[in-house]
């Protein structure tokens, strides 16, 4: 069974792939050895059972479990001699495309179940004080009533001290920089409401607010889990997406043995080497051979360009048809893909922070109240002739009262179903700033190679011999350049001829014999060299027969599904819309010539992007960027909010707030239509948190409140929040299931 | 009332049973993948049918 696989290994994987699978290799606590692939097409159960029934069977796997939360799988090999490559390749004979797991997703987030026990401990706090409580308010007396407030003070101490900690810390580190969030009022409420019921009970008073304390820690905290599980949750998923490139390197060693060297250890001067369907790792200088290149994601351009030896290709371009051998040139730490890296970072430290919403809230709502309550002490202090712990007892009930639990909730929450939302739809979501940027923009600026186009081109119909047609097909089937495919794809009527001695030419196309007689397709000029006659172009591709007329095919681009529908929604919406393209100029032209546009930039180098945008944002304006190349990472963070497609390179769905798995454009609407509505709700929601203000502060200031009138003034305005995001989740929008329900169906049987 | 003192305590120490097996079952891993033990309950790893079940199942190719 081995020896099945290890050739199976062999026929799917080139030896880049399988050096790179190595890279899944972990040790596990107990020292031994785990293999941690990522298998992003994993979606329901059946997929779990199928992988794990296929896995769990094979000799070399001592144990193999599913994540599918996270899309991952977790291999316990059995011997210490694992070919992660063998399990990489009896995944994709199941149909799963599997990649080594990056370092950054290996370990959870230590946060996140930081944040669980603390909810946890605050749920337990606050469901035995409430308990407690009850009996005090329902009319406890005598030794009854101070043993329940000893008790009550007992649970409450450990439980603030220990679940408060996200909050007391996170206000803390405001404050040293002078600055106020909304953590601060919460801090101070809190911890005043603990001080004064310690107080009181020591003068075996009859108000304390210890439940009042506890219990709104337990719902910040409910708030503030769920707000850490959505980013976790959405970054696990963006980092699941299949890696474009894996990270390292063929350099032939100077015996002309082939080995795989991590991309970090290329050298300059080292010989690499770059098969077919492999990007190249780091900025090289062709020294054999030559190839197509798709320079689509680098500099937009759609079409392949040829490189023969002594032509310079950058790191991050795919090889489509031939292998070349190359001299790298400068370490991957210098290459194109680390300074498109740079200048994306460089984008961002220049975008400046943008302050959320909450914390602008905040900054109006924190110093108001405790003016408020000092106003309280002093007015108290002065009608009740210098009865100072009256006055004070007053004033920290003004504060525990404006604690801002509702609007502390009024974000997180509308964010977190929103999000919900977001990914039902396909779209991820990477924290919440994103979406509140997104509410408010004003222009949307496009890329075009692989953003409005699919990235796969179209070829227009053609008048022709279906002999000559068939015998085109047979060759086109043959290459993996995109015309091709193309031509392959779209003359699907034709048979495909049967074509023997084929040879492909990098740069000029594809060569064969067809019944003994010689043919070519590719470029024009090439083909016309056999050809009786010249071809109509000769650029565009051709076929012939030798000594026959040449046929040309008319290749164009194709607009991704619902590009008319976001621009007409956008237009309509009022924003200005642009088209940014490294491409040449009539080619954006011709693409574009149906859509209203604002303005068109062609030849856009990426400092030119980055450049044009934050003109935009010295203006005054709020652009959104959609964007996927390596060249639009820049541009992405550049922008007041970015979105990109799942087929981006890794560097453009890392600089982007938002990234589409959907393959049309229309989820750029779609999630600007939810972004507008939960700004809206997020506004419902600080009006209803400050109405609640409006009956609670007066009634606080005149003395009024009671620990029964916190708790149930606290929980009802939270719950009314809470209560006033979920209305998002109910979509007026039907949503397209299709693709998974049939997905779903087709595992169960 | 003074079963107060029995039953309080008791319920305290219920509490904090549930609140120390909570913390149990997180380091434990429980919560690591809520969405894939929700849908594995869905698929049964047996395949064979129970020997209680005598109808013929629909799935097997009739001769």
């Amino acid at each position: 069974m081995t020896l099945v696989d290890g050739d199976a290994a062999e026929q799917l994987m080139s030896p880049l792939q399988q050096g790179a699978a190595r890279r899944s290799l972990r040790t596990a606590r107990d020292g031994g050895a785990i293999c941690l692939l990522s298998v992003p097409d994993i979606r329901c159960g059946g997929c779990v059972s199928k992988i794990e029934r296929a896995l769990n069977a094979r000799d070399d796997v001592a144990s193999a479990r599913v994540n599918l939360s996270l899309k991952r799988v977790q291999i316990t090999p059995s011997g210490s001699r694992a070919d992660p490559a063998l399990f990489i390749a009896a995944l994709d004979r199941l149909g799963f495309a599997a990649s080594a797991a990056d370092d950054a997703t290996a370990t959870p987030d230590p946060t996140g179940n930081g944040l669980l026990r603390a909810t946890a401990v605050a749920g337990f706090g606050a469901m035995n004080i409430m308990l407690l409580s009850v009996a005090v308010w329902s009319g406890a007396l005598g030794t009854t009533r101070d043993a329940f407030h000893l008790l009550s003070a007992m649970i409450a101490v450990p439980v603030v001290l220990y679940a408060g900690q996200p909050f007391f810390s996170s206000a803390w580190s405001a404050l040293r920089v002078r600055r106020v969030n909304m953590d601060v009022p919460i801090t101070l409420a809190v911890l005043l409401a603990t001080v004064l019921s310690l107080a009181e009970l020591l003068q075996g008073g009859e108000q304390l607010f210890f439940d009042a304390a506890v219990t709104l820690l337990f719902f910040l905290l409910g708030g503030r889990y769920l707000d850490q599980m959505m980013r976790e949750r959405a970054s696990s998923a963006i980092n699941g997406l299949a890696r474009l490139a894996p990270s390292g390197a063929m350099v032939r060693r100077p015996d002309g043995a082939l080995a795989y060297v991590e991309l970090e250890e290329v050298k300059p001067g080292d010989r690499l080497v770059v098969s077919a369907g492999e990007y190249v790792p780091v900025d090289a200088q062709v020294s054999e051979g030559s190839t197509d290149l798709d320079r689509s994601l680098i500099t937009g351009e759609p079409l392949p360009v040829l490189a023969s030896p002594g032509d310079m290709i950058e790191a991050g371009t795919l090889n489509l048809t031939g292998s070349v051998e190359a001299v790298a040139l400068r370490p991957a730490a210098e290459s194109f893909l680390a300074q498109m890296i740079r200048m994306q970072s460089e984008a961002e430290r220049n975008r400046g922070t943008y302050e959320r919403i909450a914390n602008r809230a905040a900054r109006l709502y924190a110093p108001v109240v405790h003016l408020m309550a000092l106003l309280t002490f002093l007015s108290w202090l002065w009608t009740t002739d210098g009865d100072w712990q009256q006055a004070l007892f007053v004033a920290i009930s003004v504060l525990i009262i404006t604690c801002p639990c509702a609007l502390g909730l009024a974000v997180p929450v509308a964010h977190v179903v929103a999000a919900g939302r977001l990914m039902r739809m396909g779209v991820l979501m990477k924290d919440g700033a994103g979406i509140e940027r997104l509410a408010n923009i004003d222009a949307a600026v496009f890329d075009k190679t692989g953003t409005l186009t699919t990235g796969r081109p179209r070829l227009e119909p053609v008048i022709a011999d279906v002999a000559d047609l068939s015998a085109a097909r047979g060759l086109a089937i043959r290459s993996s350049h995109p015309a091709a495919k193309a031509i392959a794809a779209d003359l699907v009527a034709e048979p495909a001829a049967v074509v023997e001695q084929v040879q492909e030419v990098p740069g000029y196309g594809i060569e064969g014999r067809i019944d003994g007689r010689r043919a070519r397709l590719g470029r024009g000029d090439w083909v016309a060299e056999i050809a009786g006659e010249p071809a109509s172009s000769p650029t565009d591709p051709a076929f012939a027969f030798a000594g026959g007329a040449p046929i040309g095919f008319e290749v164009t681009e194709t607009l991704r599904d619902g590009v008319h529908d976001t621009f007409d929604a956008f237009s309509r919406g009022g924003l200005d819309l642009v088209i940014l393209s490294g491409d040449s100029r009539e080619r954006v032209m011709h693409l574009s010539h149906d859509l209203v546009l604002t303005d068109i930039c062609a030849g856009m180098k990426p400092a030119d992007k980055v450049s044009y945008l934050e003109n935009m944002r010295h203006e005054g304006r709020r652009p959104l960027m959609v964007g996927d190349g390596l060249n639009d990472a820049g541009a992405l963070a550049a922008a007041h909010v970015s979105m990109a497609p799942s087929s981006a390179s890794d560097a453009g769905r890392t600089a982007a707030d938002f990234v589409f798995l959907r393959k049309g454009l229309d989820a750029v609407a779609a999630t600007h239509r939810v972004a507008c509505r939960t700004a809206a709700v997020v506004r419902q929601n600080f009006t209803l948190a400050i109405c609640y203000n409006c009956i609670a502060i007066p009634l606080a200031v005149a003395g009024l409140v009671t620990p029964l009138i916190a708790a149930l003034a606290m929980s009802a305005s939270s719950i009314l929040v809470i209560g006033n995001s979920l209305r998002l989740s109910a979509s007026p929008e039907k949503l397209r299931h299709g693709t998974r329900r049939r997905r779903l169906k087709k595992a169960a049987t | 009332m003074s079963i107060l003192s029995l039953l309080i305590p008791v319920t305290l120490v219920m509490g904090l049973v549930g609140l120390a097996s909570f913390f149990w079952s997180l380091r434990n891993g429980q919560y690591e993948d809520l969405e894939g033990d929700a849908e594995r309950i869905l698929y049964d790893e047996d395949d064979r049918p129970l020997p209680s079940r005598t109808y013929k199942s629909p799935k097997e190719p009739t001769p």
